[in-house]
């Protein structure tokens, strides 16, 4: 899974404790690799899990308010819309896929003292050679090959110790792969001295997932790199990339379009494995927002274009937004030409 | 015999001509060598499963030479030293002592020869995908200079069929890779290029294809002829329809 980061890297953070911390709460063992900020400090960090009870109320008080207004009235301008399935923005509570959290609180340490985990901190590693350096890569990222590859080996997730009965999942996740910290130049130069180390690294990581039961996030400050062609290398070579944009600082912020969200969320590519098909969703235009207690991820919704004169910055930007709506009027999202009513 | 074809896929996923392919190879009996670059074996297996083709029975029947390119890039990375034995790896250009593609085409010439034992049908060489070659440190011109030998061989003098696939973006901005694609496309005989839909995404809707037959190269004044349908892929199969007759409009 590759996640590209936003501009303030806040919101990729919470993906990728939501990611470490899904680990934790089902068992499985961590991996966390960081060149700026010890994999302690991280997992100290991680989310807390909602219990079942204080959540379902939580979200069961939300839920009836909706139903009651929705309830009253029928639509009378935009009935066309009644016919859609309820649009479900929050978590429903009768599927049980994974888990939710809570972010204001932290997890409990006893929880993380259940499972076992490594860690990978850059500048307390970077003393060591690696052991064998085959494809000319960086160092660094040689070094965190090296190390993924022996924890998989020893603890037995690529099924080569058949002694091993209970078959585990390793999780790892990578945080601001690409950065300078990690000693590439991708992200500061225009031309950097080695375009191919980072999809060198991926290309091998990928084998070793492969090859085991493992599963990795990595998050990428995209924003930086220079050369678009590497980006389309990466994502070429991921299974999933989810591209995260906030926008705190961006024109969008006061956009009242998009005043109850905090940011959007561009699915790139979806995982395409073991078949023809992929699971392809209903929609392509998700917007998250972070709320006190809780990060959603849901349906972009426009607010009603209640008068001519709202102040949109340009006539293009109402272009982009008109893109942006994927409603029942059919399928325009994500195109460069827009269709005209 | 003796054509090279081009799948092309640009904003979407092309594999599903990859499999086609392949099963399609399998069942008519030719001998087929897969590099495999993107996925891993299973996963080919499995989709192969559903389109009515054994791939493990396969190889072992010596029909498939699987050249499995994450396994071959681990075992160059994590193996031994001694494992060696004098025996190259196909992935050799990896390792900065040698910048071309030599060892591939090592690789496809001595799989795809024929023993005398060998009562199977033409060779073919199938490749997935070549982008993947320019990621991991390979200059066009290698990988040009590989598919050009390939041709010689596999076309020219074994009578075979080449299968390559070549992935981009719209409005790429990797100009390498580009490169590698508009130059093979001057020389196919087959264009099968898929694309996303240029209005955006749509659920009865995959894609459109366009399948482009290079008779203008052989020299009798006739131009290209492009035909153009669009797909929707289902789990086993995948319907082909003129464009503007999906299941969505009608």
């Amino acid at each position: 899974v590759f996640t590209e980061e936003d501009k303030y890297n806040l919101y990729s953070n919470l993906l990728f404790k939501y990611f470490l911390a899904e680990g934790v709460v089902c068992g499985h063992d961590l991996f966390v690799a960081s060149a700026k900020e010890h994999p302690d400090n991280i997992l100290k960090e991680l989310p807390a899990p909602l219990l079942d009870d204080s959540y379902r109320n939580e979200l069961g008080k939300e839920a009836t308010v909706v139903k009651a207004e929705d309830s009253q009235d029928s639509m009378k301008i935009a009935w066309r819309y009644q016919n859609l399935p309820k649009l479900e923005a929050s978590p429903t509570t009768t599927t049980k896929f994974g888990h939710y959290y809570d972010v204001s609180k932290k997890m409990p340490p006893e929880l993380l003292q259940s499972i076992k985990w490594q860690s990978f901190y850059l500048p307390e590693e970077s003393h060591l050679q690696p052991k064998r350096n085959i494809c000319n890569m960086n160092n660094a990222y040689a070094r965190l090959l090296e190390s993924i590859q022996r924890i998989i080996y020893q603890q037995g997730f690529d099924g080569s110790d058949p002694q091993k009965k209970q078959k585990n999942i390793l999780r790892i996740g990578i945080q601001s792969l690409g950065f300078m910290l990690w000693g590439d130049d991708i992200c500061s130069s225009d031309t950097p001295k080695d375009i191919h180390s980072l999809t060198k690294f991926l290309y091998v990581l990928r084998g070793l997932l492969r090859k085991s039961l493992s599963a990795c996030i990595i998050t990428v400050p995209a924003h930086l790199i220079q050369n678009k062609a590497i980006m389309e290398r990466v994502t070429n070579l991921s299974d999933t990339v989810v591209g995260l944009e906030s926008f705190i600082g961006s024109e969008r912020e006061t956009n009242p379009l998009y005043k109850d969200y905090h940011g959007l969320v561009h699915v790139h590519q979806i995982p395409r494995l073991n078949s023809l098909i992929c699971d392809v969703p209903d929609t392509k235009d998700l917007a998250f927002r972070l709320k006190r207690k809780l990060f959603t991820i849901e349906r972009l919704h426009l607010p009603p274009d209640l008068s001519d004169t709202v102040s949109r910055t340009s006539k293009q930007d109402l272009a982009e937004s008109a893109k942006l709506l994927s409603s029942g009027c059919g399928a325009m999202a994500m195109g460069k030409k827009h269709l005209d009513f | 015999q003796g054509k090279f074809t081009l799948l092309r896929d640009t904003r979407t996923d092309g594999s599903f001509l990859v499999h086609h392919f392949l099963s399609f190879y399998l069942r008519a009996g030719c001998k087929v060598c897969f590099v495999a670059l993107l996925q891993s074996f299973s996963h080919y297996s499995i989709v192969a499963q559903k389109l009515g083709v054994n791939l493990t029975a396969a190889k072992e029947r010596g029909q498939l030479v699987f050249l499995e390119g994450l396994k071959s890039c681990l075992d160059l990375w994590f193996g031994e030293e001694e494992k060696q034995s004098g025996e190259l790896s196909p992935l050799q250009f990896l390792s900065e002592s040698t910048s071309d593609l030599k060892a591939l085409f090592n690789f496809v010439r001595t799989s795809l020869t024929p023993a005398d034992s060998d009562t199977w049908q033409g060779p073919v060489l199938l490749v997935d995908d070549l982008s993947v070659l320019l990621s991991l440190g390979a200059t066009p011109v290698a990988v040009l200079d590989f598919i050009h030998y390939c041709r010689v061989t596999v076309c020219s003098q074994l009578k075979g069929n080449i299968v390559v696939l070549v992935h981009s973006e719209q409005d790429s901005k990797d100009e390498e890779n580009e490169l590698v694609g508009n130059s093979l496309s001057h020389h196919s005989d087959l264009i099968l290029w898929v694309e996303g839909l240029a209005t955006g995404f749509c659920k009865d809707v995959h894609g459109q294809i366009k399948i482009i037959k290079r008779v203008s190269l052989e020299l009798r004044g006739e131009q290209d002829r492009v035909q153009v349908y669009q797909y929707k892929i289902q789990d086993k199969n995948i319907t082909f329809f003129a464009p503007g007759l999906s299941a969505a409009v009608l």
